[in-house]
């Protein structure tokens, strides 16, 4: 799906993103948003990339989301690296 | 396109029409899809007043659980929790009933006699327990779609082993005969189909499903019905199409939805087995034509979806989340409306097996079995409607539903485009 953004970024700063791995029971639905940030394992456990692409902050955002258990938080530090 | 008001131009006393000005925006339904709906707007970066109304007195809370962990007898209310609406900034209006519509001039009465003008409206007002039709005894007999009646369903099981039997085949009947029976008590699930959730995941994963059970310890009673809730004042059993009796301390009807349209009567909006929209979540009329400035989302709405010729009611969580986010996309965008042509993805936990489905299992007419192995509780079936997949399940291999969601995520983004709403209201 596609999300206009409220505002493109344009500094493009950093993203953080922790999965409280308490609270997900891989219902898969941040894999399903972000593939390429989230992925399981042959366990089903989720991984993750904690600090993707800045430019992915809109699938990072729809990806939290759609966490029915609300584990995903993240951050966008205007302090670029 | 579509505008409210006229204003006359000082310049040769032209009438144009203005663009529609949306400032308040109203949301009917207080759960999933209308909350989604609330934090959609601000995210979208609308400003102006938005006012959240639900029926029930809770601020909107997380219902899937209702019917697994929240049963156990020291859940927590956390289990609920769908985040905090503050910062939000919404006037919200919990235990108010919205009574009528009138989308001409754009207020919503409640039932206080109230009235709440929009220039803006999302119809999120979901589904109830479809009720017994029959006379129903005055104690023991439960429904479980809101918290007040999973509070009350967990009350009446302390303290002991209870006998109960769960009547009804999809989702809820299913998850809340599995969480009772691990609670320790004696649960009978009584469906009316050859398995457990048989509509909704066809024969192969219902008999799965019906393995998982069974290895628990509850009678499935398949193929049957009941006729009749026997007791007067308390419960005392259920009496069966086959003319048994069964004895039961607890009843749980899980007997499927009612669409929570009844106040729409008479408003002009289209009520076909829920609020029916279009593609891209506007409402429409009787004749088929969107109504300005209404959308809908979440369990209470039917839709077009090009994997299937009739409109489909989508009636699980993430259907909720990404259809009130559409929803508001085409609110603050009229004239560019987002499409809403969901990769459905909904899922179930009974005894520790997860199981994850995408697409439109129920409409498949076949199905391919890719692992069947109850002992191992791992489980890969796709499904399959003239000739293309339409829909998988999988059972603790979350992993393999990625592929094929993927699957059809591609296939569904290069479709055509949908028809219109004359080719919609053609098919009903």
């Amino acid at each position: 799906m596609s999300n206009q953004p409220a505002e493109p970024p344009t500094s493009q700063p950093r993203i953080t993103i922790d999965v409280d791995m308490n609270l997900c029971e891989s219902h898969g639905q941040c894999v399903f948003a972000a593939p390429d940030i989230f992925c399981f394992d042959d366990d089903d456990v989720l991984q993750y990339n904690p600090t993707p692409d800045p430019a992915r902050w809109d699938d990072v955002v729809l990806a939290a989301a759609s966490c029915p258990v609300r584990a995903i938080r993240y951050s966008r530090a205007e302090d670029a690296a | 396109m579509t505008t409210s008001s006229r204003h006359r131009m000082a310049d040769r006393g032209a009438v144009v029409e203005s663009p529609h000005r949306l400032d308040h925006v109203v949301v009917v339904g207080a759960s999933l899809a209308g909350l989604t709906a609330a934090r959609a707007l601000r995210e979208g970066g609308h400003a102006g007043p938005v006012t959240l109304i639900g029926l029930e007195t809770h601020p909107p809370y997380d219902r899937p659980p209702l019917s697994k962990d929240f049963l156990l007898p020291d859940a927590s209310p956390d289990l609920l929790d769908l985040g905090s609406t503050a910062g939000l900034q919404l006037t919200e209006l919990y235990g108010q009933r919205a009574s009528a519509l009138d989308p001409r001039r754009r207020v919503v009465r409640m039932e206080d006699g109230t009235v709440v003008e929009f220039d803006g409206l999302v119809i999120a007002t979901g589904v109830g327990a479809r009720r017994w039709s029959g006379r129903v005894p005055s104690s023991g007999v439960h429904t479980l779609r809101t918290w007040d009646d999973a509070h009350a369903l967990r009350a009446s099981l302390a303290p002991g082993r209870r006998r109960v039997v769960v009547v009804g085949g999809g989702f809820i009947g299913s998850e809340t005969a599995a969480t009772l029976c691990v609670l320790g008590h004696h649960v009978t699930l009584i469906v009316p189909e050859p398995a457990p959730m048989y509509r909704a995941i066809g024969d192969e994963a219902a008999r799965f499903v019906e393995q998982l059970h069974y290895d628990a310890g509850v009678s499935v009673v398949t193929d049957t019905r009941v006729l009749e809730l026997v007791g007067d004042a308390h419960v005392r059993g259920v009496l069966l199409d086959s003319g048994d009796e069964l004895e039961a301390e607890i009843v749980v009807l899980a007997l499927g939805d009612e669409h929570h349209t009844q106040w729409l009567t008479g408003s002009g909006v289209l009520v076909d087995r829920g609020v029916v929209t279009d593609e891209h979540a506007r409402v429409l009329d009787a004749a088929g034509t969107p109504i300005p400035h209404i959308v809908a989302a979440g369990d209470v709405t039917r839709f077009p979806h090009p994997d299937v010729e009739e409109t489909i009611s989508i009636g699980h969580w993430s259907n909720a989340v990404e259809q009130a986010r559409v929803a508001v996309q085409t609110l603050l965008d009229p004239d560019r409306p987002t499409n809403y042509r969901p990769v459905a993805s909904f899922w179930s936990h009974q005894y520790g097996v997860r199981l994850r489905a995408v697409g439109l299992p129920a409409y498949a007419d076949s199905v391919e079995v890719h692992e069947f192995d109850p002992q191992g509780r791992k489980l890969e079936v796709t499904y399959h409607r003239n000739g293309h997949m339409i829909g998988a399940l999988t059972a603790n291999r979350a992993a393999r539903i990625v592929g094929h969601r993927d699957t059809l995520a591609t296939r569904l983004s290069s479709e055509l485009p949908l028809r219109g709403a004359e080719g919609l209201l053609s098919t009903r």
